[in-house]
């Protein structure tokens, strides 16, 4: 854009649009055609006079137009395609074949058989023959056309308009153009806006008599180059966090491969049980067993489960030392908890608390909320003369720390807790009860033949990660949240993750 | 957790009145059991198969109650409504009685050597002059099916057979035969089958073809005749049409066979304490002699009659509360747990009831009292138990490292523990043998084949999926790897990997390297040969030649690094360079 082009202008603003304001204003469509000058060139010429800041007020105005095309040029000076077609008709007719061969014949025909202006007599000697069906006729299209020439689209009716543009006699142009007026910083002679402060002007104080260009603050700023954590990261951080807050002891985890011993037969789970099916965890093909088991402990485990003792009567079936010794994929943290338990059993006692957060694995069928493999979190009191009160209070806390705190709690069974409790909390979205956990307090079968002292009660509980990160992070489906089939746009653009807010 | 269906208005008929749904709902919650949902037959099969097969069904209201695993009383609308009526201090609960028959009248099960090697066990009843109606049979028969699916494992620990008495002549033989030796009409067939022609016409059975693999493959299929040959049923796969029972059938004998003898005493207790209530006596069953091959002789059902103590204080601390021993003993009465203080107020005693087979330890005693006092009831107490709090080192520098790695501007991938076999191997040049993996042996799907040994296919198949987002991609994992490891006792054990790719239009190798230098100088690490750490040329399968090299550090080799072979990099489904590291990150701890 030539520097002269804005000067012209802003001269042309000056003259014929005194004042700023609604009163005066100049079109840029007229403003390009006394200037002799392209209406783009003008408009180049708007947009950078706009970059200067107020000097120039431009409203976009849109104008629709009618114009003729080409085809409607041509109808508009010789007459409708229709119309030639008819005058070309002698009134001795003409055979149809012929006709045809004429310009522009196609639409003319149908359209003068539509207007019952031509007829056809297919049984004339040597083939179908056309002859005129009125004697003269008024060429309406033509007439509408150069209506519209003139200047006078808007008389015409809007079925006429809109059948000459259907039949692409007739166009709609839509006009962009600005409305120009002064500016709050008005002036003829164009000056250069500074864009950035540079150390040059600071140095020499030039920024002191320099306009600045303005910025446009409602775009959004450069995103910066970084890395990201992954959502359920964020969460399991959170929760190791909460559980360290609350005293709680991190309990090594980092052990995928478990033996059904640990997993189910320490926990007083009965070999039978249907967890312990092939359809509900994954087994190991390889290595198929686990070699060593605790002896003492796995006899006393054993009689607990077939014979009672402990003040129980046992499950009464045969156990089977194969069975135990099967590898598996850990199905909860809590095979990590038994070892814990175990390991404390074996010194003087003194209480502890214990957490885990860490990955568990079912052979189950997967869905839009399960997947094969999944994070647990899990709590674990061990003290002298813990009630279920205990239970429900460590529960209340650990929620509440969540930012849950309308907590019910339901009766329920576990193979290793009695009394055994699901946590329900009161969802204002789903407006229900939904289960957020899993807790009770450890049946004696389990902790007396580890060694633990009577009078220790052991209160745990556990709960699964993905589910509060999808409710928190408004995810559906878990395959978009865990796995190589994540979105890492939604890596990107997850918040901070803050459970009590 | 077993459903049971039941018909909203027929419950709330035995229970003598109507509630709403939310009342029902949270009678429920408060005894343990849970409303799962509210429909009707129309509206089951329109949801299963569509609005044009619900045509002409019942609108009957259902509810469907998840009742928990171990409470197989409450398996029924019989036991349900017995339950919540005691619960709600409506009736007090039945008492259970065995009647033995006249000598010489009573009915017998023999077991022979033959079905001892199959099928060891079996238990027997009657239920005399019982009286069906439509919904009561029904009941009966989805009892039956409800003991199977869960107690009974499917069949394979117990399976249960009912049979019209007056239809068949004891004493009963329980033995085995040979398939092609067995021939009968079985349940709801119009001709005689045999034992093997049986298999292939169940085998494409929605039903029965799960129990097939329970005796198939056994020289002898356990087998029930009574004194004319006629067939009773062929445990644990079907019943005879002949013993069939109806609506009209008076005498009814059950008989349970199977592997585990506890727990055909339990399915024994809990259809004859349910179902004896229709009887012309209720809640009387007549017994049933069963003789083992040894000769020895049982009386069944045992409808045994447990005696227990507790303390109130006991129960009282376990839960956290403070009521008298009255009040304790009217609570557990309330759970079908009929008892009573004793020894000036020193002691509880609790008679178990057979139905409750649950209750094997006063903590199970320490629970119902709980449940009848109500678990929203209990004071909420923290304990005072005082620990000072301490993270995993191996988990604590996890977490220090991770936020260090997303500072140096990588992206945190979470991917999968479990994948294929081709991921690990095939895909990164490598026989699976040499991988050291640990094989899953049941895997519903190949996604499911093995334990990751390498994070780097994880990542790969993360950047395959998130094609279309702008390059470069910078992605890095922390976490466990596993590899069979014969020093411990399961076998197995993980390592906690560090992975890291780049992956854009040049391989980037300056770009991993520059972040392996990072990573050790968060480790404090110095880069020298002696205390620190240092990169040789080496080849990996994974990588391009020339272009890998081992990680040593500590005097240990911990991993390697360098631009994937573009073998790799098209396996995966990518079309750009890609440079990698993955690193052991337990030395460091």
């Amino acid at each position: 854009m030539s520097p002269g082009v804005a000067e012209l202008l802003l001269q042309r603003l000056e003259r014929e649009a005194p004042g700023p304001g609604p009163g005066g204003g100049l079109c840029s469509l007229e403003a390009a055609a006394a200037l002799g000058l392209d209406h783009q060139t003008l408009v180049g010429a708007v947009k950078s006079l706009q970059a200067l800041g107020e000097v120039i007020e431009a409203e976009p105005r849109a104008a629709t137009r009618w114009e003729l095309s080409a085809e409607g040029e041509a109808a508009a000076r010789d007459g409708s395609p229709e119309a030639r077609l008819f005058a070309s008709v002698p009134a001795e007719g003409l055979p149809q074949s012929e006709l045809l061969k004429l310009p522009g014949a196609q639409v003319g025909f149908s359209k003068a058989m539509a207007n019952k202006w031509l007829r056809l007599d297919k049984e004339a000697p040597g083939g179908p023959r056309v002859f005129r069906a009125v004697a003269a006729v008024q060429d309406r299209v033509q007439e509408s056309l150069r209506r519209v020439q003139r200047g006078e689209a808007a008389g015409l009716p809007e079925r006429d308009r809109a059948d000459l543009k259907r039949r692409k006699l007739l166009l709609e142009v839509t006009l962009k153009s600005y409305w120009l007026r002064k500016g709050s910083a008005f002036s003829t002679a164009v000056t250069r806006q500074e864009t950035e402060l540079t150390p040059e002007m600071i140095a020499t104080g030039s920024w002191r008599q320099r306009p600045f260009k303005a910025y446009n603050f409602a775009a959004l700023g450069l995103p910066p180059a970084c890395g990201h954590l992954h959502p359920l990261l964020k969460v399991r951080s959170q929760f190791r966090q909460l559980f360290l807050e609350m005293g709680f002891t991190e309990m090594p985890t980092n052990n995928f491969v478990e033996s059904s011993f640990w997993n189910f037969d320490a926990l007083f789970q009965p070999q039978q049980h249907p967890a312990r099916d092939q359809h509900d965890t994954f087994f190991l093909q390889d290595p198929a067993e686990a070699a060593e088991l605790p002896a003492g402990y796995m006899a006393k485990v054993k009689k607990v489960h077939s014979h009672g003792g402990y003040g129980s009567q046992g499950y009464k079936y045969e156990w089977k030392v194969e069975e135990a010794r099967k590898n598996l994929l850990r199905t909860h943290t809590t095979a990590a908890s038994a070892r814990m338990l175990y390991r404390l059993a074996q010194e003087k006692f003194a209480p502890v608390k214990y957490f885990s957060v860490d990955r568990v694995f079912r052979n189950e069928s997967l869905d839009a909320t399960h997947l094969a493999e999944f994070h647990q979190a899990e709590g674990v009191v061990a003290d002298r003369g813990l009630a279920l009160g205990h239970l429900l209070g460590v529960l209340a806390q650990f929620f509440a720390k969540l930012g849950i705190t309308q907590l019910r709690f339901k009766p329920a069974y576990n193979p290793y807790t009695e009394p055994s409790v699901e946590v329900f909390c009161y969802h204002r979205g789903l407006k229900k009860w939904v289960e957020v956990g899993n807790s009770g307090v450890f049946r004696p079968e389990l902790l007396l033949p580890m060694g633990l002292p009577e009078g220790v009660s052991v209160i745990a509980w556990g709960l699964s990660l993905e589910r509060p990160t999808m409710v928190k992070y408004g995810i559906n489906n878990i395959r978009e949240l865990v796995g190589h089939r994540v979105n890492l746009q939604m890596v990107y653009d997850s918040p901070l993750c803050r459970l009590d807010a | 957790m077993p459903t049971v269906t039941v018909k909203r208005d027929l419950l709330f008929e035995a229970l003598g009145r109507a509630y709403t749904d939310e009342e029902f709902d949270e009678l429920c919650f408060e005894f343990g059991l849970e409303l799962d949902e509210i429909t009707s037959e129309k509206a089951i099969i329109s949801k299963e198969q569509g609005d044009g097969k619900a045509e002409g069904a019942s609108d009957t209201v259902l509810y469907k109650i998840d009742v928990p695993a171990n409470r197989y009383d409450l398996l029924c609308l019989e036991g349900l409504v017995r339950g919540l009526q005691v619960f709600k201090e409506r009736i007090n609960l039945p008492r259970y009685e065995k009647i033995m028959p006249a000598k010489g009248e009573g009915q017998r099960l023999i077991i022979t050597e033959e079905a001892a090697q199959v099928r060891p066990h079996a238990v027997a009843a009657v239920l005399r002059n019982i009286t069906f109606t439509k919904e009561r049979y029904n009941s009966f028969i989805d009892l039956q099916e409800k003991l199977h699916q869960n107690i009974c494992r499917k069949r394979a620990l117990v399976a249960i057979g009912t049979h019209d008495l007056d239809t068949v002549t004891g004493p009963f033989t329980f033995t085995a035969k040979a398939p092609s030796e067995i021939k009968f009409k079985p349940l709801n067939q119009s001709q005689e089958y045999t034992a093997s022609q049986l298999m292939d016409l169940y085998r494409t059975d929605s039903h029965l073809r799960h129990y097939l693999h329970l005796i198939e493959n056994k020289p002898l299929y356990p087998i029930i005749y009574d004194s004319n040959g006629v067939v009773l049923s062929m445990p644990p796969i079907i019943n005879g049409e002949h013993t069939k029972i109806s609506l009209n059938s008076r005498n009814v004998f059950i008989e349970c066979t199977g592997t585990d003898i506890t727990k055909a005493k339990i399915v024994l207790d809990i259809l004859v304490t349910m179902f004896s209530e229709y009887c012309e006596k209720p809640f009387s069953v007549e017994a049933a002699e069963v003789i083992y091959p040894n000769g020895k002789t049982h009386i069944y059902p045992e409808l045994a009659y447990r005696k227990e103590k507790v303390k109130p204080e006991f129960i009282n601390k376990k839960i956290g509360i403070s009521e008298t021993p009255s009040n304790l003993a009217k609570l557990l009465t309330r759970m079908c747990l009929k008892s009573h203080v004793t020894g000036n107020g020193n002691n509880i005693e609790i008679e178990i009831p057979p139905t409750r087979a649950d209750i094997i330890h006063a903590c199970d005693i320490v629970e119902d009292a709980a449940i009848a006092y109500g678990y929203n009831n209990i004071q909420m107490t923290i304990p005072k138990t005082y620990t000072i709090a301490n993270q995993l080192p191996l988990n604590k520098l996890t977490e220090l490292l991770r936020l260090d790695l997303a500072a140096a501007g990588f992206t945190e991938a979470l991917t999968f523990a479990l994948c294929s076999q081709e991921d690990i191997a095939d895909k990164l040049g490598m026989d699976i043998s040499e991988t050291k993996a640990v094989h899953i042996a049941n895997p519903k799907t190949a996604e499911f084949q093995v334990a990751r040994t390498s994070l780097l296919p994880g990542l790969l198949k993360t950047i395959a999926a998130n094609r279309k987002m702008p390059l470069p991609l910078k992605l890095f994992e922390i976490s466990d790897i596993v590899v069979k490891d014969a020093s411990t006792d399961v076998g197995a054990r993980n390592y906690r990997h560090l992975c890291a790719l780049y992956y854009n239009k040049t391989p980037g190798f300056e770009i991993i390297h520059g972040l392996l230098d990072r990573v050790m100088q968060l480790l404090e690490v110095p880069p020298n040969q002696e205390n620190g750490y240092m990169i040789k040329a080496t080849e990996g399968s994974a990588f391009f030649p020339g272009r890998c090299a081992e990680i040593i550090a500590k005097g240990q080799s911990i991993g390697k690094l360098g631009v994937l072979h573009p073998d790799v990099i098209t396996k995966f489904e990518l079309t750009m360079p890609c440079s990698a590291l993955e690193i052991n990150i337990e030395p460091f701890v």
